[in-house]
């Protein structure tokens, strides 16, 4: 265990990939077998089964530090989490323990069904035995996730450098069904447990942004116009019979989107389609923060299935008949896909339309309807086009519209959690209505480390009001708040609402007395409809 | 009458006619210690410590009218007798008592319990009123004895010096750096910033016993700087000097370094939980030794500490700072990046 809490803390203080992943290696290097399968178990959201709740953690802690409820909830106030505030509460162990994580956690895996007085003194004596740091582990064992920065693409990633096995390989191996409690470390990472052959995906092609006049590139009639669609890029996979969604993370995401499972039925063998998960109805696309709503969930329920349908929008073939079409032009990789079409009639895959135009002209006039289709803007292809591995300038192109922006004065201001829970780091913003401020979004992010900071300063010595944990402030800075699309709102005061919003910058050059007003913004909504 | 009143100056004894720490000028300023948030420029006359002295000429301006006391000396001012007792928070720091009339009142300014091995250990003083700071007035904020937190120190340096990495630690050039100078010298060779060597010299001036440093010039080689340890304040940390240095590590030394979120916030490679202010423990050991009947509590987590102390049947009240009592916690937070601007 002490191995593991040292890990922990080395991934929690480094910002930058290479040194985590070094951490990473290193304690793959020089691990215990069972306890690197957990360490795999724990990072990737395989939790071990649970069998104490944290509130009677939080109970027990209180008790034997003679805590005042309302203090320990101070405490927590300013720690930002419950397993670390007990561990710091704790007084210094009188022993030492060298049990390994695994052991640990087999050990809290048999309290399953025992009483609460045999669970108690288990606690209370690993606690005593633990410090501080190897306390926070033991308590997050029992109650929380590991949320420490490590995505499934850097553990990845380490495991390729530390085992010299092929990244996308180990991915689908411990993205499959295993069970920590018996695979062996060999097992997993050689992923005896799933065929790695079938799942593998292509790097994807990337684009940049297009900084010129499109004239510049030429002839229309040599390029293709798609939209760009706001949603995760991924690619679907067909082999031998099994299914697999990539995302543009290098993430296996195929059990989040149970609506494209029948495209095992449909897809024949050796295909690999790029494309955009997205919410879609009736063929139409919906809005990104329809699709958020779907996003990193572990378990989907049927309303969510009912209010956020998945579909994919098909950019491009990759494979097809088991035989890699990469290098084959872009109109001929086009031909192919249409031709798929058939099959996939009815559902919600389909092939992203090419949008015929005979000058550049006219498509920058359909560029600017993007947003009525949600749409962010439109994606220049060369026919000629290999798919390349990655960004290459010159064949790809995104167009992009711009967002919307406001000016806006803060008005409120709230803690973030975790890493922020000590920052006012969610703001509310206000434009003018006549002689008052009314509210038309909240945002957070979009902001550096230091310009938090100094906001921060600002809010704690410009509250006015204080509820719960929200502040007042003086309506004083001035922020430049960027966003997708306006509509019509019956449940905020300003009667619309801004979809996506984020700060695009602070405005220190800006008095509270020159933002937007709520006349700009319905003028706005008004010319959307 | 009560010995102290607070005003939007700061502490003011209205017997005797001065103040303690304050924030606006005044004629007469008593002074706990050097640290820029205590004193500051402008009043008429100054009265702190003999170390202190020295400190606040470099610090503010040489120009300043000082008078000095040592330890246990008291000198009597409009019928207030004043004396100072060591408050072990940083060199020269004091705790002020007042005394009028059988009313004993201390003012501890900042202070912690453990002796840190180069600042007058903290001793407490009997007193009827004690205005107490509460920095980490919350119980999770609990310090490991320093032997183990430099040992901490000393194992990332010499990992970092065979790695081929430059070890930086970030500290306030009046105090945190003197004390990881006086606990970290041996044959490691320490290299210290401009601001933190001048002030070394004050101090070296004043006979306190600090072992050698290197001021750090432009002539100062980042090979050597690699091999040694490199102590700069909190200013310089997102600097260019340091990106400049050789595989640069940085680690903070500081009580907030005790919790996560602190430790990820301040984007450095290192945090070492070592404070010179009090802990949770530490407080109420202060507090309970001075055998006060009436607790003023500044600086922190007032509202949790004094509701605990009333709680404990010890009578306190929160007392407002300048920068409001609310959340005065995020000020010291910001105190490690600014307190060397100020």
């Amino acid at each position: 265990m002490k191995r593991f809490a040292q890990l922990i803390q080395q991934l929690e203080l480094s910002n930058k990939t290479n040194d985590k992943i070094s951490a990473l290696v290193n304690y793959f290097n020089y691990a215990d077998d069972k306890d690197k399968v957990w360490v795999i178990a724990l990072f990737t959201g395989k939790k071990p089964k649970r069998p104490i709740k944290s509130a009677l953690l939080k109970y027990w802690a209180i008790a034997i530090t003679e805590t005042p409820e309302w203090l320990f909830a101070e405490s927590y106030a300013n720690v930002g989490d419950l397993s670390e505030t007990i561990a710091l509460l704790l007084p210094p162990a009188e022993n030492t323990s060298n049990l390994q994580l695994h052991t640990w956690i087999e050990e809290l895996h048999d309290l399953e069904g025992k009483d609460d007085e045999t669970k108690k003194e288990f606690i209370l004596n690993a606690w005593n035995k633990l410090e501080t740091q190897e306390r926070f582990i033991f308590n997050k064992l029992i109650s929380g996730n590991f949320r420490i920065g490590v995505s499934n693409k850097m553990l990845v990633n380490a495991l390729a450098k530390q085992s010299s096995l092929d990244s996308a390989q180990i991915m689908h191996s411990i993205m499959g069904k295993w069970n920590p409690y018996e695979i062996t470390f060999h097992e997993l990472i050689n992923g005896i447990h799933v065929n790695t052959d079938n799942s593998w995906p292509y790097p994807f092609c990337l684009a940049y942004a297009l900084e010129q006049e499109p004239e510049k590139l030429g002839d229309i009639s040599e390029w293709q116009a798609e939209w760009k669609w706001d949603g995760i890029r991924g690619q679907i996979v067909k082999r031998n019979g099994e299914l697999f969604i990539w995302s543009r993370g290098e993430e296996l995401v195929t059990e989040q989107f149970p609506e494209l499972h029948f495209m095992i039925d449909v897809l024949p063998d050796g295909v690999v389609l790029d494309g955009e998960i997205l919410a879609v109805q009736d063929k139409q696309v919906l809005s990104f923060s329809t699709l958020q709503q779907r996003l990193n969930r572990k378990t989907i329920n049927k309303k969510q299935l009912e209010e956020a349908p998945i579909g994919f929008f098909v950019y491009d073939i990759l494979e097809y008949e088991a035989k890699d079409f990469r290098q084959e032009p872009l109109s001929i990789r086009r031909k192919i896909l249409e031709q798929l079409n058939g099959d996939l009639d009815e559902s919600p895959v389909i092939i992203s339309p090419v949008i015929n135009c005979s000058s550049w002209e006219e498509l920058a006039d359909l560029r600017q309807t993007s947003r009525s289709i949600n749409s962010e803007g439109i994606m220049l292809k060369k026919l000629t086009s290999h798919y390349h591995s990655g960004r290459k300038r010159g064949d790809w192109w995104k167009w992009k519209i711009n967002p919307y922006t406001v000016d806006a004065v803060m008005i409120y201001a709230q803690k973030g959690s975790g890493r922020r829970a000590n920052f006012f780091t969610d703001y509310t913003f206000a434009v003018r209505d006549g002689e008052n401020l009314v509210t038309i979004a909240k945002a957070y992010s979009g902001l550096t480390d230091k310009e938090i900071k100094e906001v921060n300063s600002f809010v704690t010595r410009n509250a006015i009001e204080k509820f719960g944990p929200v502040r007042t402030v003086k309506p004083e800075l001035v922020f430049e708040i960027a966003f997708e699309g306006i509509a019509e709102s019956k449940r905020h005061k300003a009667g619309l609402a801004l979809r996506f919003p984020r700060i695009l910058r602070w405005r220190k050059d800006k008095k509270a007395d020159e933002i937007n007003t709520l006349e700009d913004l319905r003028q706005l909504l008004q010319s959307t409809l | 009458m009560a010995l102290i009143e607070f005003t939007k100056r700061g502490i003011y004894c209205k017997q005797g006619n001065f103040y303690v720490d304050p924030w606006w000028p005044v004629d007469y300023a008593v002074t706990t210690h050097g640290h820029s948030d205590h004193v500051r420029f402008g009043n008429k006359y100054y009265l702190c410590h003999t170390l202190t002295k020295p400190i606040i000429k470099r610090r503010i301006s040489e120009d300043l009218n000082v008078e000095t006391l040592e330890y246990g000396e008291s000198i009597t001012r409009n019928g207030v007798n004043i004396s100072f007792f060591p408050a072990g928070h940083i060199i020269g720091s004091a705790q002020v008592r007042l005394e009028y009339k059988d009313e004993i009142c201390v003012i501890s300014g900042d202070y912690k319990i453990e002796d840190d091995g180069i600042t007058t250990p903290f001793e407490p003083v009997k007193c009827h009123s004690f205005v107490s700071e509460s920095t980490f007035g919350l119980p999770v904020y609990k310090w490991q004895k320093q032997e183990i937190v430099f040992n901490g120190i000393r194992s990332w340096i010499s990992d970092n010096i065979t790695q081929q990495k430059t070890s930086v630690l970030i500290a306030y050039s009046l105090g945190k750096a003197q004390r990881l100078i006086k606990n970290l010298a041996g044959d490691i060779p320490i290299y210290v910033h401009n601001s933190i060597a001048n002030l070394n010299e004050v101090i070296i001036d004043a006979g306190v016993n600090l072992p050698k440093t290197i001021r750090i010039t432009p002539e100062t080689t980042k090979d050597e700087l690699q091999k040694g340890i490199v102590i700069v304040p909190p200013a310089m940390r997102d600097s260019r000097w340091i990106k400049n240095l050789t595989h640069p590590v940085t680690g903070i030394c500081s009580g907030w370094m005790q919790v996560r979120a602190h430790r990820r916030w301040q984007s450095a490679d290192a945090g070492f939980a070592l404070s010179d202010h009090a802990d949770w423990p530490g407080l109420m050991e202060a507090i309970t030794a001075t055998g006060a009947e009436k607790v003023y509590v500044t600086h922190g987590f007032t509202a949790a500490f004094s509701r605990f102390l009333n709680d404990a049947g010890i009578e306190a009240a929160e007392v407002l700072t300048k920068f409001g009592q609310e959340d005065d916690e995020e000020n010291k937070v910001d105190l490690v990046d600014q307190n060397e601007n100020k």
